[in-house]
């Protein structure tokens, strides 16, 4: 038994722990990380009263609360001795247990209490255990946390036998209610000094609590929180943009990590020679983002304008300096990637794809001239089945001759210094050398979707070649054992199985999973290096693909878990046909009769399961075994809603299929309310068992109704 | 100044220090800071973390403080001297401090300032850029230093080196010389530089460039190259495994591991001129690279025997993992 004796005093709590630069993209993470750890010590202490915020900055990881109770609550506790009839004799005396027992705990006899538990009567005492202060716990709490929280390659700095981080830490600032908190962690202890800007502040900044972190870091050039980061660099960003009549390139994953770049961020625009928009947008925004982290503008065509926007870690550029040397940098960056362009356009793409024999995909599979020769054969199966099933658009000479060029940018000096332009480059070389309209789209395409939130490649060929890659690749890895485990997945095979399942579901256009994976393994034998994939990993490459189809089902197309776990459970190889079943057991589960409808299925799974296999026999039912009439209902309105049933699937109308099924279910109720299943005549019960495997395997070819769950209330 | 509409001024207009300047006065300034000031090494490298100041230096407990400069040689990157940005070789300030001091980014950018640079009027950054030499089994965590978005540093907390864990860590910065002279001295192209008062970079070093470049990407000969690689494993390998007879007056001589050293040096550089000449395949480059690093890890290995830091046995496992 436990019970608060004190209400309790707060106050407010501030951890700020000053590292040398934390790299930028692991920042919101390693903030809500050291929160949540933070959470999970402070509560399990019971001295949170206000929940944590977390901020991160190049140099800062700060927590704080509010509100922490500044001493734990003091517990009272009753702890049983020995039973009444032990701790007292005949007369009523205390025996030497009794005696032993109130020593042990340091209480009189006199006032140890008799009490009655469900276990009989007790001699108990009541202890008093004393809550510890805040300031206590947290100096036990903070230098722990910085153990646990995660990062993905920490460094020691004080010697081997030191504590890890991912780079030094150099202050700390722990405060409690006004006081500090005695931390050390790596050489630095708690203080109330944090330290502002690296250039710009003078001197250590004290703070005295929350009230006061944001403002006097401010005042020393750093703003904490990322979120008035981020706001002064989009208005600045914009203010810049209208003033000089362009439009920001947006970037979201740019903005976030100049946010976390710089600890007082500041837009500066810079220009470059209109000369070098001789190169295509693309090459241009890369060279500007990914090296020099600038946002690119256009104008109001979108057409990129020979100016950027770079955002600086100060207050103001009022001598232009940075702004020249940023001039500069780009300047050299982007006459290399002139020179590269240049020397590239110099041959032929397809000339490039003989080198691709020297690229290496993966040691035991090849190279990517291999790859290239698979996927060729991919492709065209693609594109070929496609073709079949009357798909206008499906090209399959279009399909082999963008695969056979789709690798060959990796041999360009442009991917080389770029790599983050593979399949861009090559699209647009193919452009600039007259291939096909469709073949260039293709090859600039096959890459994507780059993610679940990533459009899909815009013609049937990108499709088919993106498919082909990717598939070759889960296939290819599969057959020699890469699998991907945890946070590790070297080839990406789960965004590649994701993307073959965007595609799919997006085209809307039939492929049967296995028939591409049976043709994928066939190319995997027909070219180097000539492996066989065995049958069981065969269908762990379906089971792995089923597995993100599910996911992006769920999380990304918001059905419910059981519908999908339901539907693809009947069938799933054909992903447009599943995802049709999927939508009608969506919009006829609310239906009056379909979950008690769904209820029974899982009571015929159960009693099949129960007899097991050899118990039930046939898949049949015998109507001359009927004794009762709920037998004989069930049988014939089986019967009729079989043929109903049949007739809408080829029509693929699935709603009206699944409400054919659920108008059995007064039939259903009956036959359960009235009819006992497990007869003693063998005869008899083995035909009723026929007639409920019947039922399971008819209704089970949409959805295997007894998956899905039945909803709360 | 008072006119608004002037074009705001687009370079500094200071000429900045020279070429060699430039070097003296970072090593006077490391020198201040207590450094060793040491030579370039005389064996072609690759950068000057494989100069043995630094490879055995950051090995063992001894604290160690080493300033120089060290030519660097990248034979893939050589462009005949006719791109303006790259180099078949450049130049680095290396210094290693072992073990790094708690301020020792503030050390770092002092040196900026007392090369004239004011940090309050340019965009300094740490970005991160952890650094790996798979050749010499070294790896640390770091930053690479931007200024206004130059990379002018790589600074780093070495964690391994020779496939051994460091204890203490050192701290290692890397200063690209020729871009920091670029920028104080404002010009686009290294050739430009001025060297010294008289002459330019290209007229003490064009010559080089153009040269060593039509060598390794054109005369270099795969065959002979890749015998010449062999023949210094081989010689690294009989080094190692010899056995050291005492001298007539009995005592022990000691390992010349520091001459395997330099022979795994220029098996590293004789692989980059394979690399640089396209007679590589993806594969055969990882095998290649792995057995520099063979000979590295076994070496540095050897070295912590030598001195005491590491029994033999541990070393002996040491050299069966790396080979």
């Amino acid at each position: 038994m436990k019970k608060n004796l004190k209400s309790d005093a707060t106050g407010d709590f501030l951890f700020e722990v000053g590292c040398e630069e934390i790299p930028a993209r692991l920042i919101p993470k390693a903030c809500s990380e050291l929160q949540q750890i933070l959470e999970k010590y402070l509560s399990a202490s019971a001295i949170l009263a206000e929940p944590l915020r977390a901020f991160g900055a190049p140099r800062r990881l700060t927590v704080m609360s509010d509100a922490v109770r500044l001493r734990q609550s003091d517990q009272e506790k009753e702890i049983l001795g020995p039973p009444k009839s032990i701790a007292f004799d005949n007369v009523g005396a205390p025996t030497r247990a009794a005696v032993s027992f109130s020593e042990k705990q340091g209480i009189p006899l006199a006032k140890l209490k008799v009490v009655t538990t469900p276990r009989g009567e007790f001699l108990a005492a009541k202890q008093t255990i004393v809550g510890r202060s805040a300031k206590e716990i947290l100096g036990e709490i903070l230098p722990q946390a910085l153990r646990e929280l995660p990062f993905p390659r920490s460094m020691y700095w004080t010697g081997r036998g030191g504590v890890r981080f991912i780079r030094p830490v150099r202050w700390i600032v722990a405060l409690l209610d006004g006081a500090v908190v005695p931390v050390e962690f790596g050489g630095a202890s708690g203080t109330d000094r944090s330290h502002g800007h690296r250039f710009l502040a003078r001197g250590p900044v004290r703070i005295s609590g929350t009230k006061d972190y944001t403002s006097r870091l401010r005042k020393a050039f750093v703003l904490a929180d990322p979120a008035e980061r981020q706001r002064k660099i989009e208005q600045e960003l914009r203010g810049i943009a209208a003033k000089r009549k362009w439009r920001v390139h947006e970037d979201a994953g740019l903005l976030e990590l100049v946010t976390n770049l710089n600890e007082y961020p500041t837009v500066i625009s810079g220009d470059f020679a209109a000369e070098f928009l001789e190169l295509p947008a693309e090459i241009l925004i890369t060279v500007m983002r990914d090296h020099q982290k600038y946002f690119a503008v256009e104008n109001s065509h979108g057409e990129i304008e020979p100016h950027f926007l770079a955002v600086i870690n100060l207050d103001k550029d009022s001598a232009g300096l940075v702004r020249a040397g940023h001039e500069r940098v780009l300047r050299a960056r982007l006459a290399d990637a002139r020179f590269f362009w240049e020397a590239d356009q110099k041959s032929k793409l397809g000339s490039y794809g003989e080198k691709l024999a020297h690229i290496t995909f993966e040691s035991r599979l090849g190279t990517y001239g291999d790859k290239t020769a698979r996927i060729r054969d991919l492709a065209r199966w693609i594109a070929g089945n496609w073709f079949d099933s009357g798909l206008r658009g499906a090209d399959v000479a279009a399909a082999d001759r963008a695969a056979e060029l789709a690798k060959c940018d990796l041999a360009t000096e442009m991917v080389r210094e770029f790599t983050e332009l593979q399949g861009i480059v090559g699209g647009l070389y193919a452009r600039a050398q007259r291939e096909e309209e469709e073949i260039a789209c293709a090859i600039y395409d096959h890459y994507k979707p780059a993610g679940t939130e990533d459009s899909i490649p815009r013609n049937m060929t990108g499709c088919a070649v993106s498919i082909a890659d990717k598939l070759d690749s889960l296939v290819a890895c599969f057959a020699v054992g890469i699998l991907p485990t945890g946070s590790s997945d070297p080839f990406a095979l789960r965004r590649a199985a994701s993307g073959i399942v965007q595609i799919i579901l997006e085209l809307k256009t039939p492929l049967s999973l296995s028939a591409a994976i049976s043709a994928a393994a066939k190319a995997l034998v027909a070219h180097k290096p000539k492996i066989t994939l065995a049958p069981e990993s065969e269908s762990a490459v379906l089971d792995f693909i089923l597995e993100r189809a599910k996911y992006l089902l769920r999380e990304k197309q918001g059905f419910a878990y059981d519908e999908v776990n339901a539907a693809m459970a009947a069938s799933a190889d054909d992903l447009v046909d599943a995802r049709s079943r999927i939508v009608a057991l969506q919009a006829i589960r609310r239906t009056r009769n379909f979950e008690p409808l769904a209820i029974a299925f899982k009571r015929i799974h159960k009693i099949l399961g129960k007899a097991g296999k050899d118990g039930v026999g046939a898949k049949t039912a015998a109507p001359e075994l009927f004794k009762e009439v709920a037998e004989r209902n069930l049988y014939h309105a089986a019967e009729a809603a079989r043929a109903r049933v049949a007739e809408h699937k080829r029509a693929g109308q699935y709603r009206e299929a699944l409400e054919a099924i659920a108008d059995l279910r007064p039939a259903v109720d009956r036959f359960f309310d009235e009819v006992l299943v497990m007869a003693e005549d063998e005869a008899v019960r083995k035909n009723r068992l026929g007639l409920l495997a019947m039922l399971r395997k008819e209704f089970s070819t949409i959805a295997d109704f007894s998956l899905m769950v039945p909803d709360e209330g | 100044m008072a006119n608004k509409n002037k074009p705001r001024p687009s370079a500094p207009k200071s000429k900045g220090p020279t070429f060699q300047r430039l070097t003296l006065d970072l090593q006077q300034y490391w020198s201040r800071r207590g450094c060793v000031l040491q030579q370039p090494y005389d064996v072609e490298v690759g950068a000057g973390t494989m100069h043995p100041e630094t490879f055995f230096r950051v090995l063992g407990p001894n604290p160690y403080r080493v300033a120089y400069i060290q030519p660097s040689r990248r034979p893939a990157d050589g462009r005949y001297g006719e791109n303006p940005n790259r180099l078949y070789k450049h130049t680095q300030l290396q210094v290693i401090l072992k073990p790094p001091p708690a301020d020792v980014q503030e050390i770092y950018l002092d040196s900026l300032r007392s090369i004239g640079i004011d940090l309050r009027q340019h965009d300094i950054r740490f970005e991160e850029d952890n650094w790996e030499s798979p050749t010499l089994g070294a790896w640390g965590v770091g930053w690479q230093v931007l200024l206004d978005g130059l990379e002018i540093t790589q600074f780093t907390y070495f964690q391994q080196s020779g496939g051994m864990d460091l204890d203490p860590v050192s701290c290692e910065l890397t200063y690209g010389i020729e871009r920091i002279a670029a920028f104080l001295q404002n010009v686009d192209n290294v050739f430009h530089l001025r060297w010294s008062d008289d002459l330019t970079y290209g007229d003490v070093r064009l010559a080089e460039e153009e040269q060593l470049s039509t060598y390794s990407f054109e005369l270099a000969d795969a065959v002979r190259t890749r015998e010449m690689f062999d023949l210094c494993e081989r010689e690294a390998k009989a080094i190692l495994t010899s056995r050291q007879k005492s001298s007539d007056s009995g005592a022990k001589r000691t390992k010349p591991i520091l001459a395997a050293y330099d022979f795994c040096l220029k098996c590293s550089h004789l692989f980059n001129i394979l690399d640089a000449r396209g007679a590589i395949s993806v594969t055969e480059r990882a095998a290649l690279i792995g057995r520099v690093r063979s000979l590295s890890c076994q070496v540095a290995a050897e070295y912590c025997v030598i001195n005491g830091w590491r029994d033999a046995e541990a070393g002996k496992a040491q050299r069966a993992q790396a080979s």
